[in-house]
């Protein structure tokens, strides 16, 4: 067999995204492009004696705008929630029935897939912490067992506890779609959704979907989310101005800012697009993973997994760096990824790395963790379309040592006919996807 | 998979109730062996539920190189089942990483590729304990005091042991694994679907070498709680654990859930064949589906979504009913699952069905959750290996509407395709079918 033999070249027909700064496309580009701050406050919990008080929540979501059946989705966790309003536009955009025992888009159910990288559900905290607080003895610094049971039992609901499932946001498409192709869900932390959709597009040059619903859902904005994420200490703490805590390249960073969402695109067959007449919103053309085989704690000093990923997407995309115009990064507003992944940028671009636009809708949306590299990616797909490229806010003080444009404040005009997202996981799992104007 | 770089399974490894090593796991299944207890990890005398299938005692140490010893304290069990299952199967393949001997490496370190299936890692509620009791207020737990005192006593690392993509960071760490990594999350069908996407990348021409399969540490009392609150567990055989988990069987009442992992190594054809490589078997196809169900606790009644998943799978591998010689179907024990499993197997084999054995293998290994594909794909290999197909255990008068053929006694055959099938709550499905390799 020939080396990465391309049966299909792969289209995106439709996309739709729930995030911090809007519940449809349009919405959330405007606010990207006028660089708004999805940051504030948290209001799911009490976070206000946190040492980070404040998060990127999406705010007053209305599931049935999107669903006819809001009930089958009630108790689903919040990733769950959010991508059925993601996928629904999504489907909408790319002509697929949803919510339906008879579709009339002709679509073969058994050739239409699901590839989502989506998290946990939050656990009911009063059950979990109420559980531990009844049955611990902090003396004797022992569990009573029987009467942890107890409270769990009661307290703990079968359907809650189901919906903590990471594949449950898969469950929910399913459900809405009706989809029988090959449904998958991944959890490779903050570059899942990179992952999910990548995977996707080769499952569709390979032959076993036409259409693949692919992207990602993630909230880990909860108790013990924010506990863990803060002990690491990898939130920024800035409690006294939210609105600029994500401040990715600057000399001023202390950390990432919590956020949540959904984010899908529809992948299809171009032949199965051009059969079904849908519009083409863009080609993807390039997908790369790799690991840092490093440390689970931290990222390779010199990028090795990053920049391996981004040759590999690269090369499988058949094109030359010098072809890419637009990098959306990973761009998280911690000390270590920012300068890491600008080593990573400058040792693939080499002499166009100070040439290429480079941003962090991170800036804005906050890290939707799981969801955030498919939720960024569709932000590259409108750059491609609108010629303009997001900016990174709150960049008013550059680190001296990060040198690349990141288009600091301001969105640009400027064609962009390829670009590249590139998500970079905790413990060294990283991908990137490449994107491409359509030309028939 | 035709028509694409051909992969083949060069290295098996497993970590279960039964034992700590695929030898004494398969020797266990083979003597008909419950691994199923009474759980003693904590006091389960007030869940519905008191059985599960537990690893023995283990030092992790044992199985990572002296220079990764500091990293064991990341690990959670779900980790550690990974580790131990690849430790395992790399040693059995024959390949030596940085992780068997840094003097000796005999990989290109970026063209192997990891995808290790996990399930949600809940934490040890005791390692929590002392910073709840940080935070009580009036005898209840409070936000507000947790968010300034308890969240103190939370180790620092805390996160890192319970996030699922741990399982492969660390595995992958250890044996120098650069290349693509992937985490599936798919419930209990992830071991099948990381199984297929791991050879999905080999054949893809992503990597020469990739590591295979899934773990799980069910035994933790939140995930018990939640398998108990969902019901899918078995109540009634408390006191009879060897008898509790039963497949397909009649008096089937539900599952009992426990640890496993089980991991193989998978190679591009050239690859092992240029290196002399044992070739145990090849992976001739996979197929996936969903057969979601509203209520969705149980997959819908037909069990369409494996039917369509084991269809594509025989359709990857070119072949027909005819040339299954054994399938391992998921057989939880969940009568209404059970049942609906039955069915999607049986309108996919058709007449066939009569014919094929089909054996069961959580009545011995329990429920091992995310880990089960990998378990059962690495005791399809064995009994492909071996020519045996063990005895069903706790089968002992088939349930109304199985149409199954469960093997009822240690049968000495030629296996030339193997089955192994699966599904979820969640509604995702998973066939993967092996083929004895041949010159």
């Amino acid at each position: 067999m020939e080396y990465n033999q391309k049966k299909e070249r792969v289209v995106i027909t439709g996309m739709g995204i729930v995030c911090p700064l809007g519940h449809d496309i349009e919405t959330v580009w405007k606010a990207i492009l006028a660089g708004k701050s999805g940051v504030d406050k948290t209001t799911i919990f009490d976070a206000s004696t946190f040492p980070t008080t404040f998060s990127s929540e999406v705010k007053d979501y209305d599931i049935s705008k999107f669903t006819k059946n809001p009930q089958l989705h009630k108790d689903g966790n919040r990733g769950s929630r959010f991508v059925v309003g993601a996928a629904a536009q999504a489907c909408k955009q790319a002509r697929i029935d949803i919510e339906t025992e008879k579709p009339a888009d002709r679509i073969d159910r058994s050739r239409m897939g699901i590839y989502l990288g989506a998290g946990e559900g939050a656990a009911n905290h009063e059950a979990f912490f109420g559980a531990i607080a009844a049955g611990w003895d902090d003396q004797t610094q022992q569990m009573d067992w029987a009467k942890w049971t107890e409270v769990a039992e009661e307290k703990m609901g079968a359907m809650h506890e189901l919906e903590q499932e990471a594949n449950m946001p898969a469950a929910h498409l399913s459900m809405l779609t009706g989809a029988r192709g090959p449904v998958r869900s991944c959890l490779t932390a903050c570059a899942a959704s990179t992952q999910a959709t990548g995977e996707a597009m080769t499952l569709i040059r390979r032959g076993y979907a036409d259409i693949m619903i692919a992207g990602g859902a993630h909230s880990m904005i909860h108790p013990l989310g924010q506990t863990g994420f803060n002990r690491l200490t990898a939130l920024s703490k800035r409690n006294d101005s939210p609105q600029t805590a994500s401040r990715p390249f600057t000399a001023s960073r202390d950390g990432f800012v919590l956020g949540e969402g959904a984010a899908v695109v529809i992948l299809e067959s171009l032949s199965s697009a051009k059969k079904r007449g849908v519009p083409i919103l863009a080609e993807i053309i390039g997908y790369g993973s790799s690991s840092d085989a490093f440390r689970v704690t931290d990222m390779h000093e010199e990028g090795r997994g990053a920049i391996q990923a981004m040759e590999a997407a690269i090369k499988d995309a058949g094109i030359s760096y010098k072809d890419v115009n637009y990098i959306n990064t990973h761009g998280t507003s911690t000390a270590e990824n920012d300068s890491i992944e600008t080593k990573a940028i400058k040792a693939v671009f080499k002499e166009m790395a100070k040439q290429i636009p480079v941003s962090s809708v991170k800036s804005m949306m906050g890290h939707l963790i799981g969801a955030a590299g498919a939720a960024e990616l569709i932000t590259c797909v409108l750059a491609i379309r609108d010629g303009i490229v997001p900016p990174t806010i709150n960049l008013n003080d550059p680190d001296p040592q990060l040198d690349l444009d990141y288009v600091p404040n301001v969105s640009r005009k400027t064609r962009v006919d390829i670009a590249m997202k590139e998500s970079f996981g905790f413990g060294g799992q990283n991908n990137v996807v490449i994107v491409k104007r359509y030309e028939a | 998979m035709a028509g694409q770089n051909r992969v083949v399974i060069t290295g098996i490894g497993a970590v279960s109730s039964l034992g700590l090593t695929l030898a004494k796991t398969w020797e266990g299944l083979c003597s008909g062996r419950s691994g199923i207890r009474r759980i003693k990890a904590f006091d389960p005398s007030k869940f519905s539920c008191q059985l599960a299938g537990e690893v023995e005692e283990y030092r992790i140490q044992n199985y990572v190189p002296k220079t990764f010893r500091k990293m064991t304290k990341l690990m959670s069990k779900d980790i550690e089942l990974a580790v131990i299952a690849a430790d395992e199967a790399v040693r059995d393949s024959g390949l030596i990483t940085k992780g068997i001997d840094e003097q000796k490496i005999n990989v290109k370190p970026e063209r192997m590729a990891i995808n290790i299936g996990a399930g949600l890692i809940s934490c040890d509620p005791c390692e929590l304990a002392p910073a709840v009791a940080k935070s009580m207020a009036e005898g209840k737990f409070d936000i507000k005091k947790w968010g300034k005192d308890g969240l103190d006593l939370v180790t620092p690392l805390w996160l890192l042991k319970y996030l699922p993509n741990m399982l492969a960071c660390h595995v992958g760490i250890i044996h120098d694994i650069q290349g693509p990594s992937n985490t599936i999350t798919c419930a209990e069908v992830s071991g099948h679907i990381a199984i297929a996407e791991a050879a999905e990348v080999i054949a893809r021409g992503d990597s020469d070498i990739a590591i295979g399969g899934a773990a799980e540490a069910k035994v933790n009392p939140v995930l018990i709680m939640r398998q108990c609150l969902i019901k899918r567990t078995t109540s009634n055989h408390n006191n009879d654990p060897e008898g509790a988990c039963r497949p397909f069987d009649a008096d089937a009442s539900g599952s009992v859930f426990g640890d496993g992992g089980g991991i193989v190594v998978l190679e591009n054809l050239d690859n092992a064949a240029g290196r002399g490589a044992r070739i145990y078997a090849e992976l001739a196809g996979t197929g996936q589906s969903a057969c979601i169900n509203s209520p969705y606790e149980h997959i819908e009644p037909d069990g369409k979504g494996i039917t369509i998943a084991i269809e594509k799978a025989l359709a990857q591998a070119g072949i027909t009913p005819k040339d299954i010689d054994l399938i391992i179907p998921h057989g939880t024990g969940i009568p209404q699952d059970d049942l609906a499993e039955s069915k999607g197997i049986e309108a996919a084999m058709g007449n066939e069905i009569k014919r094929i054995p089909v054996w069961p293998t959580k009545s011995m290994l329990s429920n091992t959750g995310a880990a089960s594909g990998g378990l059962d794909v690495v005791a399809a290999i064995c009994a492909m290996r071996d020519g045996i197909i063990p005895a069903a255990k706790n089968c002992q008068r088939i349930a109304p509407g199985c149409n199954l053929n469960v093997v009822k006694e240690n049968t000495k055959t030629d296996i030339r395709y193997a089955l192994c099938c699966g599904y979820t709550y969640g509604g995702q499905t998973a066939a993967v079918i092996l083929k004895k390799y041949e010159n």
